[in-house]
């Protein structure tokens, strides 16, 4: 039995008087990608900002590594930089061309000298095949070579697991593949994702195990087979009906 | 007596002319530092308010809308009238620093405010996802982007409150003004007035065309 990379226990997020979360215990291994399905407002984001302490719970652990982050006097700036987050509107600075983006938080939260920084944002670039658009600045680029730059600037840092929120929902149609290939690359060379999206064929091809969220709780998980080919839950049954329509 | 002689006395421009670039250099020395310290402090309040303290932000908004609303005049008065009768003995000079630079700061607070708050949540959640700071997402991704968009605006506010400089000669600063209306009295002509106008449209133009420069190009496209 592998220790998790990532595990939630007992996570709880209230905003006000409305739980959001009710209650989530989840495990990710070493390797995994656990891919997250759900109608909109089931608490996807919530429970992936939970993660990485962008939301704070409101009772539970979130164990990176074995450790609670969530507990009180963590610091949290070092513990972000192991965990690599992906948003839905990528997110990318402005002001600062591609290599500037990937290598911001290795000078400034990593402290690597400039060169060196430089040259691991460079190397993260090739790696999304977007090497020759380093000096390229957000508005130069497609909203698929943005995201791409976004999961660059999240994987430079060599993080223990990477969240995806909704990677591709904000792309156009056929922008969709190039972002999927590279997140496809990832898990190859083995690292551990999250991942909240609609594309329920890479869920197919890609996730070791997909899980069902509605109204804040984990209804049902399993293999994609085992999810998509028999739900069990009517909820997962009425959610996968809507998709398929 | 001709328009000529009445704004351009060549005699008088002659006589008058050192005295009055003496004040162009007060006014500008002044202008200068002004806008360095405005700026600057208007900067480190906005950043404070970007903390969140609630108290301290009531402090800083207080500041900022009493100083954007008094006229720059009465401050300069009663600081320069008022400070002696409590023991506080500044030169007119740094009266008119100190009180200009407060205004100046109150509205560069409120720019670089604006700044900030128009910078998105995702900006902040990437860069602290990423594990820098506060501080140095601040830093590093909101005010490069605040600032520049407050550039416009700011320059427009600096020329606006460095030009009060020549309220300064009401309390007998010796800035361009004040130079051109006393040479004024004594030669009985206007042409030391003629001569201040030059040197202010010569001192503030490059910056009037600087902030309209600024505004053509301030604005790089969003993503
Ligand atoms: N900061 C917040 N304050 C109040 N309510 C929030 C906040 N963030 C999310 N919510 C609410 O939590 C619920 C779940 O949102 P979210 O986690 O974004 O769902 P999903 O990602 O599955 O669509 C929604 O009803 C949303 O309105
Ligand atoms: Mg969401």
């Amino acid at each position: 039995m592998t220790l998790p990379i990532l595990e939630l226990a007992g996570l709880r997020k209230s905003f006000g008087e409305l739980e959001i979360l009710t209650g989530i215990d989840l495990k990710v291994t070493k390797g995994e990608l656990a891919f997250v399905i759900g109608p909109s407002g089931s608490g996807k984001s919530t429970m992936l900002r939970c993660c990485n302490l962008l939301e704070r719970p409101t009772s539970g652990a979130v164990m990176l590594e074995g450790r609670n982050i969530a507990a009180s006097g963590v610091r949290l700036d070092p513990v972000r930089r192991r965990i690599g987050m992906v948003f839905q509107s990528f997110n990318l600075y402005p002001h600062l061309d591609a290599l500037g983006n990937v290598s911001l938080a290795l000078r400034k939260s990593l402290k690597l000298p400039r060169a060196e920084a430089a040259e691991r944002a460079a190397a993260a670039l090739e790696r999304v095949g977007l090497a020759e658009r380093a000096r390229h600045h957000p508005a130069q680029l497609s909203g698929g070579q943005q995201q791409r730059v976004a999961i660059a600037r999240a994987m430079a840092l060599e993080p223990a697991v990477m969240l995806f929120d909704e990677p591709t929902s904000a792309l156009d149609p056929e922008l969709v593949g190039e972002v999927l290939a590279v997140m496809r690359e990832l898990r190859e060379a083995g690292m551990t994702m999250v991942v909240v999206s609609h594309e329920m064929r890479f869920a197919r091809e890609a996730a070791d195990r997909v899980i069902f969220m509605d109204q804040g709780a984990i209804v049902e998980q399993g293999t994609a087979e085992e999810i998509f080919g028999a739900p069990k839950s009517s909820r997962l049954q009425a959610f996968l009906a809507r998709q398929a329509a | 007596m001709d328009f000529s002689d009445a704004f351009l006395n060549a005699t008088v421009l002659q006589k008058y002319a050192p005295s009055i670039l003496s004040g162009v250099w007060v006014t500008l020395y002044l202008s200068a530092i002004i806008v360095v310290a405005g700026t600057a402090l208007g900067l480190i309040l906005a950043c404070i308010r970007a903390c969140g303290w609630k108290a301290v932000n009531f402090v800083i908004i207080v500041y900022a809308d009493i100083l954007r609303a008094l006229p720059p005049l009465v401050l300069i008065l009663i600081a320069y009238f008022g400070l002696p009768g409590v023991g506080v003995l500044w030169s007119s000079n740094l009266v008119l620093f100190i009180v200009l630079t407060l205004i100046l700061a109150a509205f560069a607070e409120e720019i670089f405010w604006a700044g900030i708050t128009s910078v998105g949540k995702g900006q902040w959640e990437a860069s602290r996802s990423t594990g820098l700071g506060f501080a140095q997402t601040l830093f590093w991704v909101v005010l490069p982007q605040g600032v520049r968009m407050g550039l416009p605006p700011l320059t427009n506010r600096a020329i606006a409150v460095t030009k009060m400089t020549a309220l300064g000669s009401v309390i007998g600063v010796p800035d361009i003004l004040n130079q051109a209306t006393t040479a004024q009295s004594f030669s009985g002509n206007a042409s030391p007035l003629t001569l201040a106008a030059l040197a202010y449209v010569a001192l503030f133009l490059p910056f009037v065309l600087l902030a309209r420069w600024l505004e053509t190009r301030f604005a790089w496209k969003r993503t």
